[in-house]
């Protein structure tokens, strides 16, 4: 009984239905918790689009194409540029081994100068490589902040290694151009990875003398809205209240100091008024001295007909002072010493002619309503705490206001500004290139208080900063030092001596580059010396005719004097010689007739040269390439014999192609080109 | 994972067609009996980009005139419109301005306008407009370089056509009846060892020794691009 008593209680013979239940659904929990991860693998998005791309290679590509196939996640890594791509565990068919497919995810990639496998998916399309779920690879999700670059700008990928231009992406050239020629990078900072800064390349004039130039109604008029007085003006409108471009104007004028244009007597003994301005001779003048290869007028259609290397003219009169403009006409650099506008020499008379000619050109409306009150200390004060806070010295020069420095935000690593730092608008999308590009077609819709002027830019210029400006990304900085081609940059060449002081005074450099510094409006002259004969040179300086009957933009007659010229053609022909131009080059001896008839027939027949050039006014009517009927006179043999081998060689860029001429041709179609003496007759045809 | 992909895909559709339909508040003022384009068709933008011009459409009225107040609404597989819809001016024309889709190659543009009674009456044929991808647009870029002296007959202030001094004409690239009787390794041919060296004009120059070989490719891949009729793709074709 005891033994009984003492005795634990009985074992029971099995659980209780409870425990039972329990029990069964632990298991089944553990169980269900450890397939999730198989599941979420055999659900997962890129094995779905495998199947479906199996299926379809079966269907239409039936045989190897599905054999070889091995569903499983597949992955591009490259260590070195940072690349972990998942992508084309989707995107199977990037090589276009199934044939036709056109809908995504399985269209072929479009051919691109690169290897897929050598700079992966990210690098371009950005977006995140390592995801391996539809949404997460191409959206904005919690995690990640980096979508899919949108096309319209993939031209700013090509821009993180590529840091010039770069002919297959037009929009990223053309992005990177404007920064420059807007200014934009007077007040932000846009470093490129390899440590080349952007320099502006829009010429804002100082503004030191400015009341020499124009009144003060006209500085009102042009600050409250810059596209008024010239549609093409780069100035942005900084939206300035009456008040705040009242009192700028009244301390513009106030600063003013005298230029020495004013001090120096042969620029002011001339009378205000010459000879009466005979209208036709004066337009005549204007364009024989070719101001338009730099200076538009809008014509009667509302067309812009002229280059943009300048100012706009067409509303001239209603800005400037009569005696102010005669004095710049005479010598620019008097009130400009930094001015790209040449010396020309013209004579008083012809001052008056064009100056006549310009004051014309006015617009009575633009100043009809500007009534100022006249500035006081108070106002001119106020002006220049506007000035400084404005930032206008970080373009322009102005007496008293010292160039702002770290002004705006440093642009250099913007492609990858971090989307937590950004304050959107409401109604924005979240992401970097609609913000960039909300930005820069109108910063102040971010608030009123912001320093940031409204830029004249159409839509097509915005999407191309915003392109240039997405190109400037932190991957960009940290790329291996092998991938980063930089852009070419200009040389601070300047030519010596009197020759030199002249070209300067021409202001040459403006137009023409010379050994890697300069403009590119007209020929490179690095090489020029090897290229022309004297007696041409000279005469081209005395009056120069254009080469090229189609050009608009041409060589402006200077009106140099006799000893001019010869200072400028001694230079040119012994300072611009290029190598390998020696008279061993070519034995003048093979330019017989023989060979000059063997070379007029190569000329028509075997290479059609007429397409391009005239040889003979009378047959021939090329209008792409210079007119050769006399250029016997202007090139020297030489030249032409190694030009026609390898023009590119010689000038960079070239649009005569490379036409892999034989020794004996290049030399039989010289033989021919140096008969050609005809009197030029007026080459501007 | 299935199921978000298509909770995804189906709020992706559905602001598709919220975006569509939210327009969709025009009423129009008046119901024309034709539809037709005015200008705009058959240009080339890059891809994602608008095209360079707006598109025109013009509706006319029973008496054949442009008759205003009627609604247009546009359409087209991967295209954007700016606006996709809107009502006809006093002169009865619709502009919008025409954003090409993310792949290069052809879109179609259809404008409609609803008829009186019911239905629509659909532009036909419909409007075509071409992104450049990234091979046309270099093909481009080396076009507007080289070839557009002779091949363009239109003159801009900055550069005078030589079409015209030429005997025989260049072909115009856009000459899809010409082009397209060609084959790639042709064009490559003609493009880099000149017209005589395949028996056709010694106008053309050899631009082999100039241009890289990836550049005449892509010389040909524009002209691909801009056919009119447009050029055939090479390989079996598949509906979708």
């Amino acid at each position: 009984m005891s033994d009984e008593k003492n005795s634990p209680p009985p074992l029971r013979t099995g659980p209780t239905l409870r425990e039972l239940a329990l029990f069964g659904f632990v298991s089944l929990a553990l169980l269900v918790s450890l397939a999730i991860a198989p599941a979420k693998n055999y659900f997962s998005d890129w094995r779905h689009y495998q199947n479906s791309y199996l299926k379809l290679a079966a269907d239409r590509q039936p045989g190897t194409l599905a054999r070889n196939f091995h569903v499983g996640l597949r992955q591009t890594w490259i260590p070195k540029l940072g690349v972990v791509d998942r992508c084309e565990s989707c995107h199977v068919n990037q090589n276009g081994a199934l044939v036709g497919a056109s809908g995504q995810p399985f269209r072929k990639h479009p051919v691109i100068p690169h290897e897929l496998d050598q700079f992966g998916c990210v690098l371009c399309h950005r977006g995140q490589g390592a995801a391996t779920s539809v949404e997460e690879a191409h959206y904005t999700t919690e995690a990640w902040e980096q979508p899919l670059l949108p096309a319209r700008y993939l031209d700013s990928s090509c821009g993180q290694c590529h840091l010039g231009t770069l002919t297959g992406t037009p929009r990223l050239n053309e992005g990177r151009r404007l920064l420059s020629a807007m200014g934009c990078v007077h007040c932000h900072v846009v470093n490129q990875p390899d440590g080349n800064v952007l320099k502006p390349d829009d010429d804002p004039p100082p503004l030191i003398h400015i009341a020499e130039k124009t009144s003060r109604e006209w500085v009102y008029a042009w600050i409250k809205n810059p596209q008024a007085y010239a549609g093409s003006a780069t100035m942005p409108n900084f939206q300035l209240s009456d008040q705040d471009a009242a009192d700028i104007s009244a301390f513009l004028i106030a600063q003013s100091t005298p230029s020495p244009a004013v001090k120096n007597v042969a620029l002011n003994n001339a009378p205000t008024q010459g000879a009466p301005a005979d209208a036709t001779a004066a337009a005549t003048l204007y364009g024989s001295s070719f101001c338009a290869s730099c200076h538009a007028v809008q014509n009667a259609a509302g067309n812009l007909v002229g280059g943009d290397f300048g100012p706009e003219l067409t509303r001239i009169g209603s800005k400037v002072n009569a005696d102010w403009l005669r004095r710049w006409i005479k010598d620019p650099a008097q009130y400009e010493a930094s001015t790209r506008m040449p010396h020309y020499r013209f004579d008083d008379k012809q001052v008056a002619m064009l100056t006549g000619f310009l004051l014309a050109k006015k617009d009575d409306d633009l100043l009809a309503n500007v009534h100022l009150t006249p500035a006081d200390a108070e106002s001119i004060a106020r002006g220049k705490k506007l000035v400084t806070e404005d930032g206008c010295a970080a373009c322009h020069q102005i007496n008293g206001v010292t160039p702002p420095q770290n002004f705006a935000p440093d642009l250099s690593k913007v492609g990858s500004r971090a989307l937590s730092q950004i304050v959107f608008l409401p109604g924005m999308k979240h992401n970097l290139p609609d913000y960039i590009t909300a930005k820069v077609h109108d910063p102040r819709s971010f608030g009123p208080g912001l320093k940031m002027p409204k830029f004249n830019l159409t839509d097509e210029q915005v999407v191309a900063l915003t392109t240039a400006l997405l190109a400037q990304t932190d991957r960009s900085s940290g790329l291996p030092h092998e991938l980063v081609l930089a852009a070419e940059r200009k040389s601070d060449y300047q030519p010596g001596g009197d020759a030199g002081k002249l070209m300067q005074d021409l202001r040459c450099l403006s137009c023409h580059s010379i050994n890697g510094n300069g403009g590119s409006m007209a020929p490179d002259l690095t090489r020029e010396g090897s290229s022309v004969q004297r007696p041409w040179l000279e005469s081209f300086m005395a009056n120069p005719n254009t080469l090229r009957p189609a050009l608009i933009r041409r060589m402006p007659k200077f009106n140099l004097t006799p000893a001019e010229i010869k200072t400028l053609s001694d230079y040119i022909l012994n300072a611009y010689q290029a190598p390998g131009f020696d008279s061993d080059t070519l034995d003048p001896h093979a330019l017989n007739v023989d060979a000059a008839a063997r070379g007029k027939q190569l000329f028509y027949s075997k290479y059609g040269c007429q397409s391009c050039h005239i040889a003979d006014y009378k047959t021939d009517k090329g209008y792409v390439g210079p007119a050769l009927a006399s250029v016997g006179n202007r090139l020297t043999p030489v030249w032409m014999y190694k030009w026609l081998k390898d023009p590119n060689a010689l000038r960079p860029g070239t649009l005569m192609p490379n036409l892999s001429l034989k020794d004996d041709e290049a030399r039989d179609l010289t033989a021919f080109l140096v008969t050609l003496k005809a009197k030029q007759t007026g080459g501007a045809k | 994972m299935n199921i978000r992909i298509a909770l995804v895909a189906f709020a992706l559709l559905l602001t598709g067609c919220a975006h569509r339909t939210t327009s969709t508040q025009l009423t129009p003022k008046a119901y024309g009996a034709e539809i037709k384009e005015v200008s705009g068709g058959k240009q080339a933008a890059q891809v994602g980009s608008a095209l360079p011009q707006p598109v025109i459409v013009q509706v006319n009225g029973a008496d054949g005139n442009g008759l205003a107040g009627a609604l247009v609404r546009f359409k087209g597989e991967g295209v954007n419109f700016d606006p996709a819809e809107a009502l006809t001016d006093s002169s009865g024309q619709v502009t919008t301005t025409v954003q090409v889709g993310f792949a290069a190659g052809d879109y179609q543009v259809i404008a409609e306008t609803p008829k009186q009674d019911g239905g629509m009456i659909t532009i036909a044929p419909a409007l075509r407009e071409i992104a450049l991808g990234y091979e046309s647009t270099l093909g481009k870029a080396v076009n507007d370089t080289y070839c557009i002296r002779c091949h363009d007959n239109e003159s801009t202030p900055e550069r005078v056509s030589n079409f015209d001094n030429l005997s025989p004409a260049p072909h115009q690239f856009a000459e899809g009846a010409t082009y397209n009787t060609f084959k790639d390794s042709d064009l490559i041919n003609i493009t880099s060892h000149g017209g005589l060296a395949v028996g056709k004009s010694p106008q053309m120059p050899a631009f082999g020794g100039t241009l890289k070989p990836a550049e005449i490719k892509a010389v040909v891949a524009y002209i691909r691009a801009i056919s009119d009729p447009p050029y055939p793709t090479p390989g079996v074709k598949y509906g979708k």
